[in-house]
């Protein structure tokens, strides 16, 4: 069974396609719409990677990513922030609210699975 | 490994589309006085969302737009700039050209790159204006920035290009990592500082970020070209129109659970059936009774999910009212009622013609000019009223004004011009009634508002076609009504199985009150028809076998059953030969093959196989005859 | 090829080699008829239909076909030949055109045929059943004369009334 990774992403379209590229790449894949969903899922379930958009209703990427983070089973979990933009001041609130790194959007699949193969070796 | 980006972009049209909407709406009601920062926050999510995902998809068109427009909202939600009507009306005109270039996009059409650099223009425009931009948040900065880049560079906007040299030579150390990155372990102990992440040897880029990703072509002429053509194939392979549903996750839950019931039926019957010896007919009975609530409630949960709020085509309409109104030079405040009014999507899609015509026609010919409403003593700001409402099995939908009203006289005149029979006695309902004859318009001035040859007996065409009819009510100087009465899905009703000369008839179960055989003192006859006293009243009795040119078992009505009937326009008594039972029919079209039948609504398929046609009781009403004033009989 | 180009006979510069088309023939009475083979959906025998009410005495009425609700059309009572009875022999032709279905009940079927361009000549002007509106040729099959209709014009004519006339209705206003 492979990886299970956690999507968080309040646009359908980037869900869909990031969770049919993991799933192509032999991960198992949850999807959530907003901060609060995954957290949600999160406290019933472990998963070994989560990816989440930044700016979403509900409850934002960094404050799902520093709320993670509290939980004792996520302290080292890999947390990957998709970002439309890769500014320092970006990277710096990725940083404090513990994320485990960032990607750009946009990116394309060959690239995400890329990704992936190095936070969950 | 390849995966095709394609089959995504159905859904990404559909939730552009949504998000267009939602910032339209957004717009619209936006407090310019106390902006709510939600509601800015929503907005600036809309766009930032319209524009991530373009990112992905290769719509470059979009994503430029979008780009500039989150810099301006991220202006406003942060309070740099105040909202304000000009720029509110700038941001609608933009939303128009978004719109027009998702359906480009969906049509694979070619891209109007001219257009786009237009807009891009005129939002960074505005974004310069007068703002010398000594920012002092980074975040501002840091969303500005790519702007100043976009502008001869047709890619640069996804990445902040100063950062990039410093972060090249940085990932060349690392070497492993590009368009992504890698905190260094111990995040939690390095404290947010605006210059660590520079210093961090685990950060990356690619050194050209385009290209990395495949639908970003370079220079803006080339561009225009190679991004259109692979969206055109693409698009072709992937969207027919609208043809996808959003539903709730609830109702596909309960769908769920109902199969999961079905299921346990089934097995139920499989087990009796194994055994047809000794079949214990009791609880066969029960299983069979079972089955049919299954199958009962999974067909209303099906048809549940075709039903969607009527807010999805009255949404349109602030948009509409502003425009018109102030091309007009009236002022108009439009109230939405019961926008959660639930209807079929079918229905839905093709209210939006007929509604913007008579909206349209409401601010056009119904509110006056705010001068003339003052001299009639009237506020200078006339209300349409667009509300929605069930009523039993049929879903009620007016638009209201509160305008000058229809102009009788006007209406004769242009009647007689056109040659239509009419009297000065007649009935101000058929007065009214004449607008939706063919051609016919009093407009004192075609404008390009209504007059633009879609006359209101199109309106009232596309209305019947949908199974519903229209009615005005209006009086001179307090307003006009028009009531749009539908029924509530196309494709389910619960009928009552009458049968007469041998045929089978289906009346929806909602217009019936009561099927009786009629005692014979009650039955009158006057003036060549009969009449039913029964419920303290004169019921006009129709006899169903002249209708359908058939012959009734028997000529006497006492003989018969009748079937009372109420109508928005009447009540009236149906004499058939009996009843055959009531039961849930599904409605299908007879204008798909054939035509509009007088006096049905439809046909269905009986258990048997057989055609039955659904009656239209409200039309059947127009030609029930009415030989009375009340007093002659009493 | 677009359903219209099958069936619109008439176009003269589709001259290739594939312009040898197949046609299905039936009789009404006396003559012998052939419809573009692309427009026969299926043939079947008549069965019990239901009748609509004011509807001409040509059409019979409607049918369900597999959930669609499909009327049904004796050509012999609108072209006043051959003899309207109904036994298990009688013939009911289903056409489609585009989305359209109509049951076309005629005398007999005969056969499907293959004309070429060459074997297909101008229509008669006169002296058929048919009015020269709906005929788009004539063509000589073993010993006698088959006459090739244009049905999709017949199907969408105001003769037979299958469709709704926008004017008709729109103008209809003595209720």
């Amino acid at each position: 069974m492979g990886k299970h990774v956690l999507i968080v992403d309040d646009s359908a379209s980037i869900r869909q396609m990031v969770e049919h590229t993991l799933k192509t790449g032999g991960y198992q894949v949850t999807v959530a719409c907003d901060g609060q969903e995954a957290l949600d899922l999160c406290q019933k379930q472990h998963y070994d990677c989560v990816l989440t958009d930044q700016n979403m209703p509900r409850m934002d990427g960094l404050t799902l990513i520093k709320n993670l983070r509290g939980m004792a089973s996520y302290g080292r979990t890999p947390i990957l922030v998709l970002t439309t933009e890769a500014s320092d001041d970006m990277k710096a609130k990725g940083r404090s609210a513990g994320a485990t790194g960032w990607m750009v959007k946009p990116f394309n699949p060959e690239n995400l699975l890329q990704v992936a193969a190095k936070v969950m070796p | 490994m390849s995966i095709d980006l394609n089959q995504f972009h159905a859904v990404f049209f559909e939730e552009s589309q949504e998000h267009i909407d939602t910032m339209e709406q957004l717009l619209m009601a936006l407090d310019l006085e106390e902006p709510d920062p939600e509601d800015l926050n929503s907005i600036f999510r809309a766009a930032h969302s319209i524009k991530g995902g373009s990112g992905i998809f290769g719509f470059t068109a979009l994503g430029k737009i979008t780009h500039v427009m989150e810099n301006l909202l991220d202006q406003l939600r942060n309070g740099e700039r105040h909202p304000d009507t000009a720029l509110v009306d700038h941001f609608l005109t933009v939303l128009d050209c978004l719109r027009r270039i998702l359906d480009q996009y969906r049509g694979g059409e070619d891209i109007d790159w001219d257009e786009v650099e237009e807009q891009v223009k005129a939002l960074e425009a505005i974004l310069n204006d007068g703002k010398s931009t000594p920012r002092t948040s980074a975040t501002a900065s840091s969303s500005a920035e790519p702007d100043a880049n976009a502008d001869n560079d047709a890619f640069g906007f996804f990445d902040a290009p100063e950062e990039e040299p410093a972060e090249t030579a940085d990932s060349s150390g690392s070497g492993d990592s590009e368009n992504w990155g890698l905190f260094e372990p111990e995040p939690q102990a390095e404290p947010s500082g605006a210059e660590a992440p520079d210093t961090e040897a685990a950060f990356g880029f690619f050194e050209d970020p385009a290209s990395a990703t495949e639908p970003q072509p370079a220079k803006t002429a080339s561009a225009a070209s190679a991004a259109a053509r692979p969206d055109r194939s693409k698009a072709k392979a992937a969207t027919p129109e609208s043809a996808t549903i959003r539903v709730g996750v609830d109702k596909v839950d309960s769908l769920i659970n109902l199969v999961g019931e079905l299921v346990i039926t089934q097995s139920m019957l499989k087990v009796l059936g194994e055994d047809p010896d000794n079949l214990d007919t009791l609880k066969m009975s029960t299983v069979l009774a079972e089955l049919e609530r299954n199958t009962r409630e999974i067909q209303e949960s099906v048809m549940s999910i075709r039903m969607i709020p009527v807010s999805f085509v009255f949404n349109r309409f602030p948009r509409v009212v502003r425009d018109l109104a102030s091309k007009m030079e009236k002022q108009v405040e439009l109230v939405l009622e019961g926008t959660q009014t639930e209807l079929d999507k079918g229905l839905i899609e093709k209210l939006v013609d007929p509604l913007t015509h008579l909206v349209r026609n409401s601010i056009d010919h119904g509110i006056e000019s705010p001068e003339r409403r003052r001299e009639a003593g009237k506020p200078e700001k006339g209300t349409i009223i667009l509300g929605a409402s069930q009523r039993g099995g049929s879903i009620i939908i007016s638009i209201s004004d509160d305008g000058a009203g229809l102009n009788r006289g006007r209406i004769m005149a242009k009647a007689r011009e056109n040659g239509l029979p009419v009297s000065d006695d007649m009935p101000d309902a058929e007065v009214w009634d004449l607008i939706f004859q063919p051609g016919f318009s009093t407009a004192e001035q075609v404008t390009d508002v209504s007059g633009r040859g879609v006359g209101m007996d199109v309106v009232r065409r596309n209305i019947q076609q949908l199974g519903g009819r229209i009615e005005i009510s209006s009086q001179a100087s307090v307003g006009s009504t028009f009531t749009i009465q539908l029924p509530l899905t196309l494709a389910i009703v619960d009928g009552m199985g009458v049968a007469v000369g041998g045929q089978t008839f289906i009346i929806p179960l909602v217009s019936i009150i009561e099927s009786m055989q009629p005692p014979r003192a009650n039955l009158k006859r006057l003036a060549g028809s009969d009449l039913l006293h029964v419920r303290e009243e004169y019921w006009p009795l129709l006899r169903l076998a002249e209708v359908m040119e058939t012959q009734a078992r028997s000529s006497d009505p006492a003989e018969a059953i009748v079937v009372l009937i109420e109508t928005s326009k009447r009540r009236y008594g149906l004499v058939v030969d009996e009843l055959v039972g009531q039961q849930q029919v599904v409605i299908k079209s007879l204008e798909q093959h054939y035509k509009r039948v007088p006096g049905a609504a439809g046909a269905t398929i009986m258990g048997d196989g057989s055609v039955a046609l659904i009656l239209d009781v409200e039309s059947l009403a127009d030609i029930v005859r009415d030989p009375i004033v009340e007093e002659e009989i009493v | 090829m677009s359903d219209s180009q099958r069936s619109a006979e008439s176009d003269e510069s589709q001259v290739t080699r594939t312009d040898v088309r197949e046609y299905l023939t039936f009789s009404l009475g006396e003559e012998h008829y052939a419809i573009d083979i692309m427009a026969v959906k299926e043939i079947r025998g008549y069965e019990a239909v239901t009748r609509i009410a004011n509807a001409p005495d040509f059409i019979k009425g409607v049918i369900n076909l597999r959930g669609d609700i499909v009327p049904i059309v004796d050509l012999r009572i609108k072209f006043n030949v051959g003899t309207a009875s109904y036994d298990e022999f009688t013939i009911v032709i289903v056409i489609q055109i585009h989305d359209r279905m109509v049951g076309i009940v005629v005398d007999g079927v005969s056969d499907v045929i293959s004309l070429s361009r060459e074997e297909r000549r101008p229509p008669p002007e006169f002296g058929v059943a048919f009015d020269s509106r709906f005929l788009v040729g004539l063509a000589k099959v073993q010993d006698h004369m088959v006459i090739l209709v244009n049905i999709e014009a017949l199907i969408s004519s105001q003769e037979l009334g299958l469709v709704d006339a926008v004017t008709q209705e729109a103008g209809n206003g003595d209720s």
